[in-house]
């Protein structure tokens, strides 16, 4: 079998070498590796960059959870990392704290979960999975790269100026985020937060622009939008979605740059600081917060969708069962892709917006818990029966149901005003946020990647590596997050540098040692990943044409990175993607090329 | 330092090479690849995440038992009751839905692990189904969403008791301010231009409602039974009046007033004869003996939970429920506005 694979791939390889030769000979180093236009190239550079960009967050979080967990000890760990300005004695400095939670945040959730996330995956899949040569335009999405590209460095590059990075949270509140005098974060930090996030914004537009006109227009032959993919579903409305909100956080975003360096008064009013009154009058913080939170939230379903889109791809395929109620998967995305713009609001109820509005926002908001059941439940029933084969894809995506349920449920007191008003911006939130938003998202990219990286980089990875870095990870995941929850019923808020200032908190202590545990031995399994990671790119076994047994498109193209991805002329499509264990087929996979049988009903039906 | 760093990164990069060693060493032993993915595997992790399933219900448990007790007491506020019984019915009803739904998911991820030649059974849909996982959500959410409504519609309606006793909170880096009414029972006006150090949170010095005012910090005190109505200003950044003990919250936001209600039904003294507070301060007690820190006694406290600067971790005052004797003779002692300013 495994030979029989063999022969097979290299053959493709040998024709693929003969009828493109002539294209490979024109490319440069420069223009394959770097200034790519190539859809495959660009998804590697996205997923790279967000790798370290990810390893950098992480560390920030492991030393401000030292800090949480053991205030004022020292620990020359921190003084190394952070130098004598920032860790002087090894002790964390209370503004450097701020800075970074502040970063660690805006750099998972954009950087990592938004940027990596989604511009790994739509590139990767969107023109293998809908049968196209590459994305429709290669240039905007070489500039989406670099965007991105720049962004991340200026970033990064915040890191390392005087004042320290920006550190008013990532949800850059004015007039913390507005004035120099605030806080040290708020002076040439927040400058570079504000040009790196709407370099950001041009990077996800390009790109989302790129993705919805791709899967509108290039899907091959017989690729109708009710046999697209998951995936495919998944990563158009998160296109759609960052399409209509980015740009209201560059509007949002403008403004404040607006306040800090021409004097307008549009999020300030009636402030007096640094021993002076200003002169701004009239504007208002809570405007900013309603900007904000237009992206703010259909941002966390940015985030989570295309999460979503892979594992139900790759619990269908490794069930070896189609996915459960593929219809009803799409028509709840669509749900919540349409309700994830009118529940903001949520965000705010005890801003001093006026509590009718929080009324809308709670009935609003609690309707997405119906679409988010739906989808739960339909990943249970697709596990039902099945003959799952679990590869560290297939863990990681059962790990996301689970996340995704986990955290879910707690949303549901969230999304209430009055049960909100006692634990609003405590640590329940944190539990929250972190477990359904972003332990499903990183653990479906996990998954994408284990699942696709043979596409990526044509080798596999090595699966007991797979197994330990899930189990290590999945463990220590919730033991990070679950007990946050009981620091939130404690009532300790979030984005303190210690707890120890309060008398009544001074219980909670073995809470944050045991978090802080879990996090260090999570943040070392993530090693074991990058390692698996780095090594398989260039030592892994080779990869076979279709190593999971997939019915989807990208697993007929040769397994070489080639302009045009099929070789001759695109794969025609006769089926949905989730024939798998159709009765009365021989295999129990049917790729979405072979054409249906006389009598075949196509979608589910047989 | 420097040199052990240097050590640290020696010693991983050899570290490094040896795995990838003994990874390529064990590669030839092997008979299979390193991805495919066998019964024994299948085997292997369907019954770790059964396990799983076990242990992260137990760790649920677990937890509840050891760190349950260390919420915050009942609430000691009218609306605060109504707020934690809808909780205690939302929390069992969450608790039951994730309970069910990980116990079935990890149940299903055991019991179908992958065998050879097994089939799996093809099922596409069934509207029956979906149509229940809608529906009954739906019904739940309902009625949660019209119990919370109700509760919201209660707690945020204006005050309209005539014998409610306003407060100003005032936020500001990194401390707060409570400001009194005084005999005339109104605020006096405030300009945030007049704001100097005998005057800190910017009274109007020209309206004379504003003399009689009374200014606290630190510490301040509220009658029991008796409806308080909040006024919150902030003059620098926003800030969050957050007083947990009375499921009370709200954001200081400058530019505007934004106001919070609530009576409390306990005083401070009560509270610290309450059976689950004594429990409760026994062991913060005991943690702060462990530090070597004196003891202390329960108090409500007013934290800032919003982000607003490097010592935001420390912007407290304590709160003070007293009977409405004590309370008029605390309220008598303090100084006016006036007599401040006069200084």
């Amino acid at each position: 079998m495994a030979n029989a694979q063999s022969i097979n791939l290299s053959e493709h390889v040998a024709h693929h070498n003969h009828a493109h030769d002539h294209d490979e000979h024109e490319e440069s180093f420069v223009s394959k590796y770097i200034f790519s236009m190539d859809h495959k190239m660009i998804s590697r550079q996205f997923l790279i960059t967000a790798i370290i960009m990810a390893v950098v967050a992480m560390t920030m979080s492991i030393i401000f959870r030292m800090q949480l967990a053991w205030p004022g000890e020292k620990f020359a760990f921190i003084n190394a990392v952070l130098g004598d300005k920032w860790g002087k004695d090894g002790v964390l400095d209370p503004n450097m704290y701020l800075a970074l939670v502040t970063i660690h945040g805006t750099i998972m959730v954009f950087f990592v979960l938004t940027g990596g996330l989604s511009g790994t995956f739509a590139n990767l899949l969107i023109p293998y999975q809908i049968g196209a040569r590459d994305m429709a335009s290669g240039f905007l999405n070489m500039l989406s790269y670099w965007f991105f590209f720049l962004s991340s460095v200026i970033m990064l590059g915040s890191l390392f100026i005087e004042d320290g990075p920006a550190s008013g949270g990532w949800t850059i509140y004015p007039p913390l985020s507005a004035l120099p005098e605030a806080m040290p974060g708020s002076k040439l930090g927040m400058t570079l937060w504000l040009i790196s996030m709407t370099l950001f914004v041009v990077s996800s537009l390009l790109g989302g622009i790129n993705y919805i006109v791709t899967i509108i227009n290039l899907r091959t032959k017989g690729m109708k939008m009710t046999r697209m993919p998951l995936t495919m579903w998944a990563l158009l409305i998160t296109a759609i979605l960052g399409l209509l909100s980015f740009p209201v956080l560059v509007s949002c975003v403008v403004l404040l740059i607006c306040d800090r360096s021409l004097g307008t008064s549009f999020y300030l009013s009636d402030i007096y600081i640094g021993g002076r009154p200003l002169d701004n009058v009239g504007g208002s913080p809570v405007l900013f917060e309603h900007l904000f939170w237009f992206l703010g939230h259909p941002e966390v379903y940015i985030v989570l969708l295309p999460a979503l889109g892979i594992t139900s791809e790759i619990i269908s395929t490794n069930s070896r069962k189609p996915i459960f109620g593929y219809r009803a998967m799409i028509g709840s995305m669509l749900a919540i892709g349409f309700l994830s713009f009118i529940v903001w609001g949520h965000h705010m109820f005890l801003t001093g917006m006026n509590p009718f509005l929080g009324s809308v926002f709670v009935f609003t908001t609690l309707l997405i818990a119906i679409p988010s059941a739906v989808k739960a439940f339909n990943y249970i029933t697709t596990l039902w029966k099945g003959n799952i084969q679990y590869t560290p894809a297939m863990l990681f995506s059962i790990g996301l149901v689970s996340s995704f349920v986990t955290g879910g449920v707690t949303g549901i007191i969230l999304a209430d005003s009055t049960l909100d008003i006692n634990v609003h911006d405590t640590y329940f939130v944190v539990a929250h946020f972190h477990i359904v938003m972003g332990l499903s998202a990183i653990f479906g990219m996990f998954a994408g990647i284990y699942h696709w990286f043979p596409k990526m980089f044509l080798r596999m990875m090595n699966k007991k590596m797979g197994y330990v870095h899930f189990w290590l990870t999945f463990i220590c995941a919730y033991g990070v997050f679950f007990p946050m929850h009981f620091l939130g019923l404690a009532g300790v808020p979030r984005r303190y540098y210690t707890n120890s200032a309060f008398p009544m908190f001074d219980n909670l202590v073995d809470i944050n040692e045991i978090v802080t545990v879990f996090a260090i031995l999570a943040a070392l399994a993530q090693f074991v990943f990058i390692f698996n990671f780095f090594y398989s790119m260039f030592r892994g076994e080779k990869a076979p044409q279709n190593p999971w047994n997939s019915n989807t498109l990208e697993w007929t193209t040769p397994m070489a990175n080639i302009h045009g991805n099929w070789p001759g002329s695109l794969p025609v499509v006769h089926r949905w993607a989730y024939d798998y264990s159709k009765p009365g087929s021989e295999n129990d996979f049917i790729p979405q090329t072979v054409p249906l049988l006389e009598g075949e009903h196509d979608g589910g039906g047989h | 330092m420097k040199l052990l760093i240097l050590i640290g990164l020696v010693l991983l990069i050899i570290a490094v090479h040896q795995l990838m060693r003994v990874v390529e060493l064990s590669r030839q032993f092997k008979k299979g690849n390193e991805w495919t993915v066998t019964d024994k595997d299948n085997s292997f992790n369907g019954k770790a995440m059964l396990a799983f399933g076990f242990a992260f219900i137990g760790f649920f448990f677990w937890q509840i038992n050891r760190w349950g007790d260390n919420s915050l007491p009942a609430a000691a506020s009218e609306h605060g009751l109504k707020i934690d019984a809808l909780w205690d019915y939302n929390i069992y009803l969450i608790s039951f839905v994730f309970i069910l739904t990980n116990a079935v998911l990890f149940y299903y991820a055991y019991k179908y692990k992958g065998k050879k030649g097994v089939q799996a059974t093809f099922l596409a849909h069934d509207n029956r189904l979906e149509m229940i996982w809608t529906i009954v959500p739906a019904v739940v959410l309902a009625f949660i969403i019209i119990f919370g409504l109700k509760y919201w519609n209660d707690i945020t309606t204006r005050s309209s008791d005539a014998n409610k006793i306003t407060i100003e909170l005032y936020a500001k880096q990194f401390d707060w301010t409570a400001r009194y009414a005084g005999k005339d029972k109104v605020l006096g006006s405030t300009d945030y231009r007049q704001i100097d150090g005998g005057n800190s949170v910017g009274m109007d010095t020209l309206d004379a409602t504003g003399y009689d005012d009374i200014l606290v910090k630190n510490e301040f005190h509220i009658p029991v039974n008796k409806e308080i109505e909040f006024k919150m200003r902030s003059r620098d950044v926003i800030h969050s009046a957050y007083m947990p003990h009375f499921r009370a919250q709200m954001n200081c936001v400058p530019g505007m007033v934004t106001t919070f209600k609530f009576t409390p039904n306990k005083t401070t003294a009560e509270m610290r004869k309450d059976p689950y507070v004594i429990q409760l301060m026994a062991g913060i007690n005991e943690a702060r003996e462990k530090k070597g820190e004196e003891p202390v006694e329960f108090d409500y406290t007013l934290l800032c939970n919003k982000i607003c600067g490097a010592s935001h971790y420390n912007m407290q005052m304590t709160i003070v429920v007293d009977t409405e004797k004590d309370y008029k003779v605390w309220l008598s002692k303090q100084k006016q506005f006036k007599t401040l300013a006069s200084k």
